[in-house]
């Protein structure tokens, strides 16, 4: 971003790529793949790289709303500085935060999800799909909460796999009655409390009851989550866990 | 002597409504302990989502067979009251069935009003049946034993026998109309009373209007006993539910508010014009505290909420940390509330008003951190909450209150937040590596 900005130009969106996205060694594989299908579709995209920083989301999740507001401030004077409009992202969480949390505190933007702003590509014909490596693939869609309830998307992750000519199964618990993975609310970040089993457990077996050879996800937490709970089954040979973006780019040869 | 039924009526009914007032006097006063709520948004989206939503039941339907029993027994009670109205009138003029000049449409109301209170009856041992035979799990969970476990099942006896009630009055006067009893107008059309008639044609004429005015006294004392009954009971939902769901918030499920007064210190810190050796004004009030750690902190709204929870458990059988064993129950979180709110009212009754703190708060006495740290914030619970109750708020006020009053986070967290505070980023990773994966293949 620093480079476009002395250059002069403004591009036409800003991809934010998060800390999962950054640092994950299997998020960063969604980073690529995403960025790839933004080069395919040439999109005029920055990253703001070194100068991001966390959105504060796990922050304010654990009840530390001084650490998250100190986050947003700086965030946001780093993004009106460089006079961002509009914003897609990788993370649910991010996605968020930007959207819904950042206007009180100043930074207005266009926010996106990157299944939302990929069915837009798709759309406006800029992003051409062929079914291709998952043409006739059992996937089931596990819903982010963040993504689904929190903002009611719904359709664009689930547009998306029908793109791929893939045969889309839902699980019993789907759209806004999709169970949490479990990494949500800072529960990323430690040991569950005292219970009979882990969150992200139950959601996988309620994934592998509709036998999928694809379980997608939409958020890296999610993708964490599920990618544990499909080994913790000992299934990861037959069952790949991946992220729409992932699916895309496989599906376009990236 | 002739009026005294009369004024033992308008005596029982000044009694039951009067006491019904003082308490509902006192929930207000309960509830405005809380802290202040504009209303934001469109007023039209809120009388929108309380006409769909507590009107229109729309969340109700969500489980179909729950919900098609609950708009029976909801019908029936919104409708029946026309019947009440009858009664108050015939009660306090000494009158009987006042509104019986209404001919066709009279035997209409009558019979629907007996219609429905089959239909009643049997949605209510459908619902006992739900609770007591088939014991679906969210009716057996820890927080739902002794009284709430107790509450549940008398309102459905008391519905049963008010029902039961009623179609007995309405046999023995259908009775004493075909005799030709005298005062008993031959008004009304009984689909269902008409089948229990016979079972009391044998009675003489005498029996008959002591059957009948028993009924009749037991019918309404007990409708003024069940009003009374409310306050006590989770069933306040019936009146709480409608402006319950025209506070609920308009805003994403996902948004959390900003702290204002976060927000306030934030922009000192970030002010280079501000006096770092700037005093607080002497007249300055104490800063507020952040978060929440008892009902005074917690909102007006939130308030209300805890209340209105009629303990159904939807929310609690969808959230994920509850369903794999955690202690965490969100609709525990509301009952808490209650119990606590109500604990600071009774003292506040007892001292005329004042309140004195009593060692007791809702953080810890009534609800614990083991509680509070399984949840992970996935909106299950308010999604589920028929009558869009929003315990999450609460778990996020009180996580608040232990993190920036107590720095009371587990310790996992407290290096989470260390990292991003030092790094930008919830791992200890360092920022200027952050666009490493751009020179990965």
């Amino acid at each position: 971003m620093a480079d476009l900005a002395a250059a002069g130009r403004q591009p036409e969106v800003l991809f934010w790529v998060g800390c999962a996205g950054s640092f994950d060694d299997r998020a960063k594989k969604i980073t690529k793949a995403f960025a790839a299908l933004l080069q395919k579709a040439e999109v005029d995209f920055a990253v703001l790289g070194t100068e991001e920083s966390c959105t504060g989301d796990p922050a304010k999740r654990s009840g530390n709303e001084f650490l998250f507001q100190m986050q947003a401030a700086m965030n946001i004077q780093v993004l009106n500085g460089y006079g961002v409009k509009k914003i897609v992202t990788t993370c649910p969480h991010c996605f968020n935060t930007l959207k819904n949390e950042y206007p009180g505190l100043g930074g207005e933007y266009e926010v996106m999800h990157h299944t939302a702003f990929l069915q837009d590509l798709i759309r406006e014909g800029r992003l051409q799909i062929a079914g291709g490596t998952f043409k006739g693939k059992r996937i089931t869609y596990h819903d982010p909460c963040y993504l689904g309830r929190a903002n009611g998307i719904y359709e664009a992750p689930r547009e998306l796999i029908r793109k791929l000519d893939a045969e889309l199964v839902e699980m019993k618990r789907c759209k806004s009655r999709a169970l949490c993975c479990g990494a949500g609310g800072a529960q990323m970040f430690k040991e569950p409390e005292k219970g009979d089993k882990d969150i992200n457990m139950e959601r996988t077996e309620q994934a592998l009851e509709t036998q999928p050879e694809v379980v997608a996800a939409a958020c890296p937490f999610c993708n964490t989550m599920l990618t544990d709970g499909v080994k913790g089954k000992e299934k990861e040979q037959e069952i790949k866990v991946y992220d729409l973006a992932e699916l895309l780019a496989g599906a376009a040869d990236l | 002597m002739q009026h005294l039924p009369n004024i033992l009526f308008v005596l029982a009914l000044a009694a039951g409504i009067g006491y019904f007032s003082r308490n509902i006097g006192r929930l207000v006063r309960n509830i405005r302990m809380g802290r202040e709520v504009t209303p934001e948004g469109p007023r039209s989206q809120r009388w929108a989502n309380m006409a769909r939503i507590a009107l229109g039941q729309q969340k109700m339907v969500v489980r179909p067979w729950a919900g098609l029993l609950h708009i029976i027994v909801y019908v029936g009670f919104v409708v029946i009251n026309i019947e009440v109205l009858e009664i108050v009138i015939d009660g306090v003029f000494g009158t009987h069935r006042i509104f019986a000049f209404l001919g066709p449409a009279y035997n209409v109301l009558i019979g629907s009003f007996e219609v429905l209170a089959l239909l009643v009856i049997v949605a209510v041992i459908a619902f006992w049946m739900r609770r007591n035979v088939l014991r679906l799990s969210r009716f057996w969970k820890p927080e739902m034993k002794g009284w709430p476990k107790r509450d549940a099942d008398w309102i459905l006896y008391i519905e049963l026998v008010l029902m039961c009630l009623f179609l007995t009055m309405n046999a023995a006067d259908l009775n004493l109309q075909q005799l030709g009893a005298d005062h008993y107008t031959r008004a009304g059309a009984f689909p269902v009373s008409g089948l229990i008639a016979p079972w009391f044609a044998g009675l003489s004429e005498a029996s008959l209007v002591v059957l009948e005015r028993a009924a009749w006294w037991l019918h309404i004392l007990g409708i003024l006993f069940f009003l009374n009954y409310l306050y006590y009971s989770k069933h306040l939902h019936i009146l709480l539910a409608f402006p319950n769901t025209w506070w609920a918030r308009l805003t994403p499920k996902g948004e959390m508010d900003n702290l204002e007064s976060v927000r306030r210190e934030v922009a000192l810190m970030m002010d280079p014009d501000a006096d770092p050796y700037a005093a607080p004004a002497e007249d300055a009030p104490p800063p507020e505290a952040f978060g929440a750690s008892d009902v005074m902190d917690l909102s007006r709204v939130q308030l209300l909420a805890a209340y209105t929870c009629t303990e159904c458990g939807r929310c609690t059988s969808e959230c994920p940390a509850n369903q794999t064993g955690k202690k965490l129950s969100p609709r525990r979180i509301m009952m808490a509330t209650r119990d606590r709110l109500e604990e600071v009212g009774r003292q506040r009754n007892a001292s005329k008003g004042d309140w004195e703190p009593d060692g007791k708060k809702l953080l810890d006495d009534y609800i614990s951190r083991e509680e509070l740290w399984a949840c992970t914030t996935c909106n299950a619970c308010t999604e589920a909450c028929p009558v869009s109750i929003d315990p999450l708020s609460i778990i996020m006020d009180m996580r608040r209150y232990l993190v920036m009053e107590q720095s009371a986070a587990p310790t996992e967290l407290n290096a989470m937040m260390g990292n991003v505070e030092n790094n930008g980023a919830p791992w200890p990773f360092n920022q200027m590596d952050r666009l490493n994966w751009a020179q990965e293949s």
